[in-house]
């Protein structure tokens, strides 16, 4: 186990201090949510009804953001040979990294969901949902963003194409979590779309690892 | 742990062009292969094959000792080359640290580490302020602190000056003398005793 905490340990260390470590995607999200009331106006009766689900759908797009960075760096600088060679076998160094980049991008992200969604004015007894959906899903975005951004390693402007291949995997969680926060507000209990969300996220989180590691492994050859 | 890396009829593709084809060798506990041949001959690629890193278009590859090819992969090789895997961002302490915990070493081997190859003034420094010798000297440094048989060095001599060649030299020769196995790739002679193995000829 010590090898996983020291990936782990590194790993968040590195999180904290790429390229601004969470900022750039809370800086993103919270565009995002004050760019809104701009354009649309700011009629709280006009945006109080889409609040939840604009929260919802620009924390997907915001999650987007630092995925990029994933394995890149570690694909250039030859970390990705060190962790290859390394006790651990690369399915779980896979995991490890994108348990990392949860912690320190999408948890800050899952916090900062419930106060846009509020601010947008969604009523304030839909934030433990939106919280809920956040985290879950964030870990359902990570996993599933990680296959983009092993298959984009060493491909040019890697970010679109990044984007190209994650967000029809992104649909899934986005409509469970969608569901759940629409029932929240209609007062007929979140229950059934969370959990259809965190089915999709156990799924993500147990099957990607492999998916990102073919493709790490076929980027190194 | 490993008492032979025996390599059978290897042969490496890159794209359409075939590298080397049929390279046969044995490196015993105890031996130094130095890998010779003109760039782009292969030589990173051979290395790159054996740490598991590139599928070989065919040919075996075996650490004889170890249980199976992948155990020892995983515990029992350093590859060490160009790119070696330190971060910018961070101290020398920190990456050694990392290395070091990750590759199966202890607090123990990272002081051997910084002892021999005089790292102390290094540590706090961030990595991406290092001169290429300083950053070689902290990457070896992974080889003392996480000790493992063996050794696939690519070019490890090149950004070191005469004084630091020779302590590599006394690395490599304590590390052979305690059964190790060390095969690089160089352009220079190896400082140590070794059988010179040239590919792409």
């Amino acid at each position: 186990m010590r090898p996983l905490f020291t990936l782990l340990g590194r790993e968040l260390a590195l999180g904290w201090g790429r390229g601004g470590g969470p900022l750039p995607a809370l800086a993103f999200y919270a565009a995002i949510t004050v760019l809104l009331p701009l354009a649309a106006g700011p009629d709280t009766s006009r945006l109080a009804p889409v609040a939840t689900g604009v929260a919802w759908m620009a924390l997907a797009l915001a999650s987007l953001l630092s995925l990029e960075r994933l394995f890149e760096r570690d694909f250039e600088d030859g970390g990705l040979d060190l962790l290859m060679t390394g006790p651990m076998a690369l399915e779980l160094v896979c995991a490890v990294k994108c348990l990392a980049q949860w912690i320190t991008t999408a948890g800050p992200l899952a916090l900062a969901a419930p106060v846009a969604a509020v601010m947008l004015g969604a009523p304030l007894g839909s934030a433990p949902t939106i919280l809920a959906c956040a985290l879950a899903g964030g870990l359902a975005f990570v996993f599933v963003g990680g296959i983009g951004a092993a298959l984009a390693l060493g491909a040019r402007r890697g970010g679109l194409l990044v984007a190209a291949i994650v967000l029809p995997l992104f649909s899934p969680p986005v409509i469970f979590g969608g569901a759940a926060l629409y029932a929240d507000q209609l007062g007929s209990g979140a229950g059934g779309g969370l959990l259809l969300l965190l089915g999709w996220t156990a799924g993500a989180v147990a099957l990607s690892p492999l998916a990102m590691a073919a493709a790490c492994r076929n980027a190194v050859q | 742990m490993i008492s032979a890396l025996a390599v059978k009829g290897l042969s490496v593709r890159r794209g359409e062009r075939i590298l080397f084809r049929d390279l046969a060798f044995r490196l015993a506990a105890g031996e130094a292969v130095a890998l010779t041949g003109a760039n782009g001959s292969g030589k990173t690629s051979l290395l790159r094959a054996i740490a598991g890193l590139l599928r070989p278009e065919s040919g075996e590859i075996v650490f004889e000792g170890a249980a199976d090819a992948d155990v020892a992969r995983h515990e029992a090789v350093h590859l060490l080359g160009h790119a070696d895997g330190l971060k910018g961002g961070r101290t020398a302490l920190e990456e050694l640290s990392f290395q070091a915990g990750w590759l199966g070493g202890d607090d123990e081997g990272v002081a051997r580490a910084i002892e021999q190859l005089a790292l102390t003034p290094l540590l706090d420094l961030e990595v991406r302020r290092l001169s290429a010798g300083q950053r070689r000297r902290l990457a070896l440094a992974r080889l003392i602190a996480a000790p493992r048989p063996l050794w696939l060095l690519d070019e490890p001599m090149a950004p070191l000056d005469a004084t630091r060649r020779a302590l590599l030299a006394r690395m490599m020769e304590t590390h052979l003398a305690g059964g190790g196995l060390i095969l690089a790739a160089v352009h220079d002679p190896l400082p140590i005793p070794a059988t010179v193995l040239e590919i792409g000829a």
